[in-house]
């Protein structure tokens, strides 16, 4: 198989995010691996998905290599475990060197070693506390303005 | 020297080895995740146990991990392992960090990303029993004249102690003989200056005395050992 684009994007876990990513990057004209380990996981993905599909576990070195995250340019980490996040990121970054590794991490606490391992991390936490408390300081400006 | 050591595994494990560790002097610290467990730990064991998930930064704090001088991350799921040593390691500062790499291609992996020392009992096991094994190339073992005499046929392996090295200078300790080889099946009576190649057949004869250091001299294996 060759890039369309050039552009090889490997996700690895195919829940709900990472369905998604999988089927827009797909959408986008990227080539795409998706990598999960249950095999009725691909279900979710969009009809118009034109991507690979890989069955088995990241953490096993043997199946991000079989996926060619060495090639790719870069890896999306997106299952429920941080932990699996974590790993599989890194050993895409620093073993089979990718040259852009994304990992979710829902426990911000957990986060903060990371940063100085060349991983770049997501955390839905986070960012929905953020987009909340936006929300709120906005409807809270407003209902200020109103009450003058 | 009496060390600090958190330990994560699973019970059975948990126990035994704390149990091993305490004898010997230590100080152990127990993570788990299971409220059960942690108390029947603590009812057996004479050390701390801690009820929590240990790849939890908070968790590995109220463990003590800050005046830790090991961690032993041996669960059976690698990327615990990892994020277990990896904590400990950059945010605790933990000296040492071991991990069991239950696949072992991951133990090349933990090596790189953080974890000093990392080991797969799965490997561990194939090459305990690749070297049971190859005990094969020690074969028909003979006792004659009432078991006062051995007769052994011995094959070099290419990494036999005394490849390219002449009989008379690999060692064999007196008293043993090497009566015939055999290479590419050709039989041939060797003298002490015919150097010894990979694949060569030895046919060894020993007294009980000197036929365990004979084997060893040729094999560098102790028989039975």
């Amino acid at each position: 198989m060759s890039s369309r684009n050039g552009h090889l994007v490997v996700v690895v876990g195919c829940g709900r995010l990472g369905a998604l990513l999988a089927s827009r990057l797909s959408l986008r004209g990227m080539e795409v691996v998706v990598i999960d380990h249950h095999e009725g996981a691909f279900e979710d993905l969009s009809p118009d998905f034109s991507g690979f599909r890989v069955a088995g576990d990241a953490t096993e070195l043997a199946v991000p290599r079989k996926a060619r995250v060495g090639d790719a340019s870069a890896v999306i980490v997106t299952t429920r475990d941080d932990n699996t996040n974590m790993m599989v990121a890194q050993v895409a970054k620093q073993v089979l060197g990718v040259r852009q590794a994304v990992a979710r991490v829902f426990d911000p606490a957990r986060e903060a070693i990371y940063h100085g391992l060349d991983i770049e991390t997501v955390c839905p936490t986070t960012l929905a506390a953020d987009v909340a408390l936006e929300r709120l300081s906005v409807s809270l400006a407003a209902t200020r303005e109103e009450t003058r | 020297m009496s060390l600090r050591i958190l330990i994560v595994a699973e019970e059975r494990s948990a126990y035994f080895l704390t149990r091993r560790l305490v004898a010997a002097g230590h100080e152990v610290v127990v993570i788990h995740e299971t409220e059960t467990v942690c108390r029947s730990l603590a009812r057996r064991l004479k050390a701390t146990i801690i009820h929590g998930e240990a790849t939890d930064p908070r968790v590995l704090e109220d463990a003590g991990a800050g005046s830790a001088d090991a961690v032993m991350a041996l669960t059976p799921v690698d990327a615990r392992n990892l994020a277990i040593c990896q904590q400990a390691r950059l945010r605790f500062q933990v000296p040492r960090a071991l991990a069991v790499a239950n696949d072992p291609d991951n133990e090349e992996v933990f090596r790189k990303l953080g974890a000093e020392i990392a080991f797969s009992p799965t490997r561990v096991l194939a090459t305990l029993v690749e070297q049971r094994a190859s005990f094969a190339d020690i074969t028909n073992l003979i006792p004659v004249a009432d078991g006062r005499v051995h007769l052994t046929e011995v094959k070099l392996s290419p990494a036999a102690p005394v490849i390219g090295r002449q009989l008379k200078d690999a060692g064999l300790p007196t008293g043993a003989v090497v009566a015939y080889l055999l290479r590419d099946d050709q039989p041939l009576v060797p003298h002490g200056k015919t150097e010894l190649l990979a694949g060569d057949r030895l046919m060894l004869v020993t007294l009980p005395g000197n036929h365990a250091p004979a084997l060893e001299a040729l094999t560098a294996r102790t028989p039975g050992g």
